[in-house]
């Protein structure tokens, strides 16, 4: 199904420099409701590519929209979109609850309402209990929390968060990520960067690879990988005849290798047809040719797709 | 999310009254934060400078004739006010205030916060505007109005109660008062944009202040570049300038005041202009 254009972010040839530093090249990317992820290593230009968004920076070339509104128009894009930043700094001498009414109050919003959605966004970030005391005491994870909440705060559709769970203890970042989930769930598009892989893998439908400002692949994770033909997927198989199996898959055209697993109770194959491994493995199970405990795709994920297209092994928790 | 909100908002007939709405919380917010804090405490003290040998004046009366003739003492606080409270409290006060209002904020990393609010960036521009500006005018034209007082009360008591309720003395004061709200209104706009457009605004500041200082050396076209020339057109006490000033008529005030406004007005455009198409890039900044 189409999804119309005003239920899209949308990068129309977008490229930014810095003078003559490469922020991004040549963004053609269409972003649909959902958790999308930008991953990157430092400077592949996640940071560059949301603050475009935001209309924080504008392009050298090219045009961006969110859900049809162009990023020069802050007074109608920032009623439907709330921006977490990386900048950790906040206004001086506010407490919790001052900042983010403050900049309710600067939306538009009425003094009572403002209230209302303030204490709504310290409850979701579970920070009720510090709004009063001043932001300039938090702890680097409260400051997290409480420009989250400044970012939920007017209820926005678009979420656009850099790196939200640098900081976090793990219980918080477990029921960070929850929100966000929830948030998804309600409809919101939710672009998130982070470093930590496991994670986004854990919560993207969609994620977007940035390398040196260039988009090296984007879409749901198996798509990527499924695609990545000169890198064979890999399959870990524990059965009860690792050596019957291995001779059974090397009829096989698209399966490049099969080795016995070093405790001989299992068998690693890389293969160019994951899905046409899988049938043959269904027929050999069901010809009773062999008794397969468990299955495990070893590369069919976030990690496996940075490294085998960034070249590092990425973040990690 | 709350779609019915973002549709009653975006639906607005009549902006102006959202606008109106946005421009006094950011006023609000302005002056809570710049102007009620412990680092206001160097402007309230810059303001009340002229107040400390005023109130010395009160309590000591000096020697010399001078100051026992109550009809010197117009003079007296004309050359006070023009050197001291115009051209030195007024003036860098206005530069503290309005430069701060972005450039503050962009040493601190915090306008991005505004800039991801749903505010048009003019809007921004005459909130935070005129929270430098009512600030301004209410420090400066305190200094203004007491200081005269202090000047006259203490010594001419009955006299001045006579001057100020029945002579020329309501005159002068208000004048006084209107002229330091002029400065507030033509400085604060061209220490706003500075603020926007140049990273180090004190180099600037210095050169204007220089500029306003040697105005009384300048031919007469060039005088009118000045902001200082049109507050001292309106001076209700003519002072002298020396004897190498080179004299030039003063505009009237009914040129004066409405140039001055309109040059504020093409300022503020110019920061409007700005702001609109500004990036946030701490870093670089």
């Amino acid at each position: 199904m189409t999804i119309p254009t005003d239920q899209l972010i949308i990068f129309n040839n977008v490229s930014k420099f810095y003078g003559e530093i490469l922020g991004v090249n040549r963004v053609n990317l269409q972003i649909a409701p959902g958790i999308t992820s930008l991953v990157g290593p430092n400077g592949a230009g996640k940071s560059t590519l949301m603050n475009l968004m935001t209309g924080l920076l504008r392009p050298t070339r090219g045009s961006i929209t969110l859900l049809g509104i162009p990023t020069d128009q802050p007074e109608r894009l920032f009623r439907r979109v709330g921006y977490c930043t990386q900048f950790d700094s906040f206004p001086r001498g506010l407490t919790g609850r001052e900042f983010l009414n403050s900049f309710l109050l600067v939306h538009g919003y009425e003094r009572k309402r403002a209230d209302e959605l303030s204490d709504l966004a310290l409850e979701r970030v579970n920070l009720v209990e510090a709004a009063d005391r001043k932001v300039a005491g938090y702890s680097k994870g409260m400051r997290q929390r409480i420009r989250l909440a400044q970012a939920i705060a007017h209820e926005p559709a678009v979420l656009i968060l850099d790196e939200p769970l640098n900081g976090l203890d793990p219980m918080v970042r477990n029921e960070t990520i929850a929100l966000f989930r929830k948030l998804a769930a309600d409809g919101l598009h939710l672009i998130i960067s982070s470093h930590i892989l496991h994670e986004v893998d854990m919560m993207s439908d969609s994620v977007v690879l940035l390398n040196n400002g260039y988009i090296v692949a984007e879409g749901d994770i198996h798509g990527v990988r499924d695609e990545m033909e000169e890198h064979p997927m890999q399959i870990l198989i524990r059965c009860d005849q690792p050596a019957k199996l291995a001779a059974y898959v090397f009829a096989q055209n698209h399966v490049v290798e099969a080795r016995l697993h070093s405790d001989k109770g299992g068998l690693f194959v890389k293969t160019k047809d994951a899905d046409g491994f899988y049938l043959m493995l269904n027929r050999a199970v069901a010809e009773g040719e062999v008794n397969v405990e468990s299955i495990a795709p070893v590369d069919d994920d976030l990690s496996a797709v940075y490294q085998y297209l960034i070249g590092t092994s990425g973040g990690s928790a | 999310m709350s779609s019915a909100v973002v549709a009653n908002k975006t639906d607005q007939p009549l902006p102006w009254a959202l606008w109106l709405r946005q421009i006094e919380s950011i006023f609000l917010y302005e002056v809570k934060k710049n102007f009620l804090g412990r680092r206001a405490i160097l402007i309230y003290l810059l303001a009340l400078l002229p107040l400390f040998p005023l109130l010395v004046l009160a309590i000591f009366q000096p020697p010399g004739n001078e100051w026992r003739d109550f009809n010197r003492y117009s003079e007296i606080y004309a050359m006070l006010y023009n050197g001291l409270i115009l051209r030195t409290v007024v003036f860098f006060g206005c530069a503290w205030i309005f430069m701060n209002l972005f450039r503050g904020e962009i040493v601190d990393r915090s306008l991005h916060y505004y800039f991801l609010s749903a505010v048009r960036r003019e809007v921004l521009v005459v909130g935070k505007y005129v929270s430098g500006l009512v600030t301004s005018i209410v420090l400066f034209t305190f200094t203004t109005v007491v200081g005269m007082l202090l000047l006259y009360v203490p010594h001419f008591y009955s006299q001045s109660v006579r001057y100020f309720v029945e002579g020329k003395g309501l005159t002068q004061i208000l004048t006084y008062a209107g002229i330091t709200m002029l400065a507030c209104i033509g400085y604060g706009a061209f220490f706003l944009v500075v603020g926007l457009f140049i990273r180090n605004p004190i180099i600037p500041a210095l050169l204007l202040y220089g500029w306003e200082w040697i105005n009384f050396l300048l031919p007469p076209l060039l005088k009118k570049v000045s902001v200082i020339h049109y507050l001292n057109s309106l001076t209700p006490v003519p002072i002298s300038e020396g004897p190498f000033a080179v004299v030039a008529e003063p505009t009237p005030a009914w040129i004066a005041i409405p140039s001055m406004l309109l040059v504020t007005v093409l300022v503020l455009a110019i920061a409007g202009y700005r702001i609109r198409h500004m990036e946030i890039r701490y870093g670089s900044d």
